[in-house]
């Protein structure tokens, strides 16, 4: 079974979730849509408050080259343009819409039967792409049309879609690929024809057999509407599904430090991300919903389908609430997934999860004194030596810190996981990475 | 929805195993060369390692709480009783208490906290005991207690000063032969190696390159000359082989880092041990080896990069 190299750690899954089919989570009354969902310039506003609006219509467009535009997940009146908190607390300048029915622009079809049938050209489906606002579903929410524009003198051989799913206890890509098979394949071959790619991989972890024998079969019964691809089953390891481990273990190129994966001919998209382009395409529908896991120390873990700007807490009451003893509640997975502080913040475009951890599991444990066992250096996916890097960082010896590579730190957490003395080894890391990161900067702007 | 909420960067998730856990587990390792060696020894082992485990506890809650101002916290991760049970086992069983104290006193105080505690001295504290009491006390660590009325002499001491006739591999093995206490039990020894190894304590290079440096570098010479020289065989299960290369070498704060080095450290610690073995004063040099290797360990882990 194919798998990247180095290193990696192998978390309890705890796919509590993995059997529940998505539900349709009921529209709020309210919802509030960020006008930056994705990495790059935050898209500007074309409503004003008092605007009646319709699903899927235009709310801010892109802001230059890496951006994206947003739409409005719901018809009704846009009750303000103004900063409203995300999930850290952190505001930023977002759209909020009193819900008013459910109507929708009316070029966006809604029926359930699959399109298979596309005559565009390849500019003209990266155009569709990114004018119906579609980033990286993963998590990473980079625009998606930018990555299928490869710079100049760049040459795309490769496709890659993940469908890993590595993190613990996540499963909305799993249950998309369950589900919506034959959508998320067209969406792949989309994907293809837009880059222009002879070979195109799909890379499941072998934790999903279910998936990997759905995807081979639907493949094989509408194998003369797609381009030729691959179903690469993957052995469970985390970060399987990180990209530059996804890369190596598939096409057993390594991504250069400080490079690309197009630097190796390789574009990496993930399976909800092949899913939203399928409906961009073939449907005309803009990125409105997204599937959602919602799981943890919660009554009844669920995969919802939830229109983007709903509050988080709708989510948490559909599961029976927060439990009594609920210590920590983290937007995405347990391994890179951000902390909440606050719980009216809205899903986004990246939402992949919302899992609840309990007081016990939320607190960590005191840290002792570093043993030297190595265990950080051994599941170390990029072969840094994190024992080494965190003291250099305490001891702020910056030139050293930049020399053991710490720009290719991925931030996967394999070593503050596996250390039997609990140091925070990423913390230090991370901090390391800023504090180089701006060195680095400045010395370009010399 | 009044709820305190925790906030911390990701991970979220963290294994459970702790630097007490591993611990315990190298305890649990240990537990049926000790066994082994009460059988052959009586009940004289277990005083002694009761008598190392209680002072090296002791020492180290000492230097904790009065030098290193932890207030004496660290006894709780169990390296303590490790160092102790470690030192027992490179003891002859019928030696004064009062060394043991001696040794645990300078394996903990002078081995370790000197430098910080646990994780940051650079040689193996329970052999820095051993080698401190070898060297000091050469009449009182040399002399062994009678195996099945068998003179108290090592296979080891025989062979070299040509005293060795028949080699029986069977007792060898089961561990029926004169030594320090722990060192004796080469099969229950491995077997507790196999049980780290499973548990992921510790990894196989080092065991293997310590094993099989040795084995290698005594088949060359057995090959050459069979009349002088021991078979590889009668150098792994003698000795403190078995426990030198599976719980001494691997000690985490005092060998390399990696594969890689564990392959060059373990190496190192092989061949030396038979240099001095075939050709040194004393009839077994795993102690020195491990403790001349130690300090190479900052060198060989810049051959990573």
């Amino acid at each position: 079974m194919k798998t990247f190299p180095r290193g990696g750690v192998h978390p309890p899954e705890n796919k509590l979730s993995a059997g529940v089919p998505v539900e349709v989570l009921p529209v709020p009354g309210t919802v509030v849509v960020p006008l930056s969902q994705h990495l790059g310039a935050p898209a500007e506003a074309v409503v004003a408050k008092g605007d009646r609006v319709l699903v899927g219509q235009l709310l801010g467009k892109a802001a230059g080259f890496v951006s994206a535009p947003v739409h409005s997940p719901v018809s009704g009146t846009v009750a303000g343009v103004d900063m409203v908190a995300n999930g850290s607390g952190i505001k930023g300048l977002s759209v909020t819409i009193s819900v008013e029915g459910d109507e929708w622009m009316p070029q966006i079809d809604r029926t359930d039967r699959v399109g298979y049938d596309c005559q565009m050209s390849a500019e003209e489906i990266v155009k569709k792409i990114a004018d119906a606002g579609i980033v990286g579903m993963g998590g990473a929410t980079f625009p998606t049309s930018v990555k299928l524009t490869p710079p100049q003198g760049k040459k795309a051989e490769m496709l890659i879609i993940n469908g890993v799913e590595c993190e613990p206890f996540l499963t909305s890509d799993h249950r998309v690929m369950l589900e919506h098979t034959a959508e998320v394949l067209v969406g792949v071959g989309l994907l293809a024809r837009a880059l222009g790619v002879e070979k195109t991989f799909v890379g499941v972890e072998n934790n999903k057999p279910d998936a990997i024998d759905v995807l081979r079969k639907v493949y094989g019964n509408i194998l003369r509407e797609l381009p030729p691809m691959e179903i690469v089953p993957l052995k469970v390891k985390y970060p399987q599904g990180g990209e530059k481990q996804l890369i190596t273990a598939i096409t057993g190129r390594t991504v250069p430090s400080g490079g690309l994966p197009i630097d190796v001919g390789c574009v990496v998209q993930n399976v909800g991300t092949a899913f939203a382009v399928y409906e961009a395409v073939m449907k005309n529908k803009p990125l409105v919903e997204r599937v959602v896991t919602v799981t943890g120390a919660v009554e009844r873990p669920a995969n919802f389908l939830v229109r983007i700007g709903t509050p988080v807490s709708a989510l948490l009451d559909a599961v029976g609430g927060l439990p009594e003893d609920c210590g920590k509640v983290i937007g995405g997975g347990p391994m890179m997934g951000r902390a909440m502080s606050n719980l009216d913040a809205p899903v986004t475009k990246g939402t992949s999860g919302i899992l609840v951890l309990d007081r016990r599991t939320a607190v960590r444990c005191a840290e002792s004194d570093c043993i030297k066992c190595g265990k950080c250096l051994t599941v170390c996916p990029m072969g840094l030596e994190p024992y080494l890097l965190a003291p250099l960082v305490q001891k702020q010896r910056w030139d050293e810190v930049e020399t053991h590579r710490v720009m290719d730190c991925i931030e996967c957490g394999c070593c503050s996981y596996t250390c039997p003395a609990k140091i925070p080894l990423l913390d230090w890391i991370r901090l390391g990475k800023a504090e180089v990161g701006k060195i680095i900067r400045s010395r370009l702007n010399r | 929805m009044e709820h305190k909420l925790t906030i911390s960067p990701s991970p979220h998730l963290f294994s459970r195993r702790s630097t007490r856990g591993i611990m315990g587990d190298v305890l649990i390792a240990l537990l049926p060369a000790l066994a082994v060696s009460v059988w052959v020894f009586g009940f004289d082992v277990l005083a002694v390692t009761a008598v190392a485990v209680g002072s090296c506890v002791v020492f180290e809650w000492l230097a904790g709480r009065f030098l290193l101002g932890d207030g004496g916290t660290s006894v709780g991760n169990l390296s303590a009783v490790v160092t102790g049970v470690l030192l027992a086992f490179n003891l002859p069983s019928n030696i004064p208490l009062w060394l043991v104290i001696l040794g645990s006193f300078v394996a903990i105080g002078i081995g370790k906290m000197t430098f910080g505690g646990l994780g940051k001295n650079p040689f193996n504290p329970a052999l820095v005991g051993r080698v401190f009491l070898l060297v000091a006390y050469p009449v009182q660590m040399t002399t062994f207690p009678p195996v099945d009325g068998v003179s108290g002499a090592t296979p080891l001491a025989l062979a070299k000063s040509g005293g060795l006739d028949a080699v029986d591999y069977n007792s060898l093995l089961m561990g029926f032969k004169s030594g320090s206490l722990g060192e004796v039990a080469a099969l229950a020894l491995l077997l507790g190696g196999l049980y780290l190894l499973a548990r992921r304590v510790i990894t196989w290079q080092i065991p293997v390159a310590v094993l099989g440096s040795m084995a290698l570098f005594s088949a060359v010479l057995w090959f050459v000359n069979p009349g002088v020289y021991m078979s590889p065989l009668f150098h792994l299960l003698t000795g403190g082989a078995m426990l030198g290369a599976l719980f001494m070498a691997t000690d985490y704060s005092t060998s390399p880092m990696g594969w890689r080095g564990g392959l060059i450290f373990g190496t190192g610690i092989g061949v030396i041990t038979i240099v001095i073995r075939l050709w040194g004063a004393y009839p077994e040099g795993m102690s020195f080896a491990i403790l001349i290797m130690n300090s190479l360990v900052p060198l060989i882990n810049k051959v990573r990069r």
